[in-house]
């Protein structure tokens, strides 16, 4: 489903990515623990073309499509999301306007009939009530005001609107306390564990993948990934650290 | 009194940002008229226009508010040419000015609200949102004069001016002026100019917004603040939308 071979990237001319591969199939959920400075936002940000992120060398393909050859937009249209390890503030632009107007430029984008208002508000009431999210929440400015949880949870209501193909998900543990975490863990696996869909669930945390179990864990360090193993290696840093699992590799 | 008319320069702090030659070319008629309007004592008036076109535009306004009344105006100025409103108020004790003022355009001109609030009795208070948004080598003003008499005692008044440029070239001036002889007032004035934020944009598109609506939504944020004192929501609507469209001009 995403097939990213021999990818570099630099930002201000600063290589972070040093020749990364990685394959991620449907219905597979796959974990990316790093040190910090690896690499692992950057990878997020170049799977979701943000500005200034350049790419060098290599490739990603997703769903049979030249990802790196899209625009942002067309990248969301195309089934992908990027869930934001700071999600953004857009005072002045509700929730519910953000959504509707998002979700009807993907349906456009692939040739689908917008949704009504009132349609995208069922659809809205049914996913906020899933991630326990109050609909009185989404009436107000994306983002603008919300802790850092409700951000997190307001990033996968958005996951549950869009139902994406893919969700690349940048550290969406980071801020949450124990309760949060057990709601987004279970988000993602009612949203994204399916047959035909996939994750790329970057964390620094074990914590998180208790919940979501991942069916492969990779590591990524310098740029590039180390070691790929099963969930027992996420143990396995947690107990012994980067340092011990990245020399034995 | 044709030959006899001051005509206005750019020495003149109330014209320093004007384009001062297409306003020339109205007349000295138009330069001295004035739409004269009073509030009777207790009473409530609210007015919206959209004003500018493919020529030059001026427009002045003079209010009288008598004890307790209030008056609120909401104005968008949209059009290709250079504009000008000017608005002068009189607040006696008690009454409230409400004033919201959008300026929105590409191309060379000029558009620009003047505004001379004049807190003469006790316990007035007024409120002014102005939202600038602008490309090409366009420029959106607010010079602002807030005047509180001696004896206008807890006067309460509010300036804020925002302006968004969205291409390099374009410009937002403004320019608040206090004048306060009372000792019990309350005067807040807030001027920021700035451009679209490149992060929101981005957030947008990770969400499959493309582009142009992104700007659009991102410009109706912007300018929300400056229509949402009016309670009419079919005038507010047609405001922003007339403003919207006009951003169907920018890059």
């Amino acid at each position: 489903m995403l097939k990213i071979d021999n990818l570099t990237a630099e930002i201000d001319g600063k290589q972070i990515l040093n020749g990364l591969t990685l394959e991620v199939p449907a219905g597979e959920v796959h974990a990316i623990m790093g040190p910090n400075g690896a690499g692992k936002s950057t990878l997020a940000y170049v799977l979701g073309g943000r500005p200034g992120y350049e790419v060098t060398g290599g490739s990603v393909e997703f769903r049979g499509q030249d990802l790196l050859e899209l625009d942002p937009h067309e990248r969301a249209s195309a089934g992908l999301f990027l869930g934001f390890q700071y999600p953004v503030e857009i005072p002045g632009v509700s929730n519910v306007q953000f959504l509707r107007e998002a979700l009807n430029a993907q349906r456009k984008g692939r040739g689908e009939e917008p949704l009504s208002g009132g349609e995208f508000l069922k659809l809205a009431r049914e996913k906020a009530g899933l991630l326990k999210l109050d609909m009185e929440m989404l009436k107000r400015q994306v983002n603008v005001g919300f802790s850092g949880g409700e951000k997190k949870r307001a990033e996968m209501v958005q996951m549950g609107i869009l139902d994406p193909a893919f969700a690349v998900l940048d550290e969406t543990d980071s801020g949450l306390d124990i309760d949060a975490l057990r709601v987004v863990g279970e988000g993602i696996n009612t949203i994204m564990r399916q047959p035909d869909k996939g994750v790329l669930l970057i964390t620094h945390y074990q914590r998180l993948l208790e919940v979501v179990r991942p069916d492969k864990v990779s590591v990524l360090a310098k740029g590039r990934i180390v070691r790929t193993g099963g969930p027992q290696l996420a143990q396995q840093l947690e107990d012994e650290g980067y340092d011990a699992v990245m020399a034995d590799a | 009194m044709p030959d006899t008319a001051t005509l206005p320069t750019r020495r003149d702090e109330a014209w320093r940002y004007a384009d001062i030659d297409a306003l020339e070319r109205l007349g000295s008629d138009a330069l001295e008229t004035w739409k004269e309007i009073a509030l009777a004592a207790g009473e409530t008036r609210c007015h919206a226009m959209i004003v500018g076109g493919d020529t030059a535009e001026l427009h002045r306004v003079r209010l009288t508010l008598e004890e307790g009344a209030r008056a609120e105006m909401f104005t968008v100025i949209a059009g290709a040419a250079s504009c000008r409103v000017e608005v002068e108020v009189r607040l006696a004790k008690g009454a409230h000015f409400e004033f919201g003022g959008a300026t929105i355009g590409g191309g060379e001109a000029v558009r620009e609200f003047v505004t001379s609030v004049d807190h003469a009795e006790p316990e007035g208070t007024s409120n002014q949102v102005v939202r600038a948004v602008h490309w090409g080598r366009a420029s959106g003003n607010f010079l602002g004069t807030i005047n509180v008499a001696r004896d206008a005692q807890k006067t309460d008044a509010a300036q804020d001016f925002k302006g968004l440029l969205l291409e390099k070239g374009a410009a937002a001036h403004a320019v608040p002026q206090l004048e306060i002889f009372a000792d019990d007032v309350k005067c807040a004035h807030g001027a920021t100019v700035g451009q679209i934020d490149e992060m929101a944009r981005y957030y947008m598109a990770a969400r499959g917004i493309p582009p142009q609506l992104a700007k659009r939504l991102l410009v109706q944020a912007f300018l929300g603040d400056a229509l949402v004192a009016l309670e009419d929501a079919d005038e507010q609507e047609r405001l922003l939308k007339t403003a919207l469209d006009a951003l169907g001009g920018a890059v």
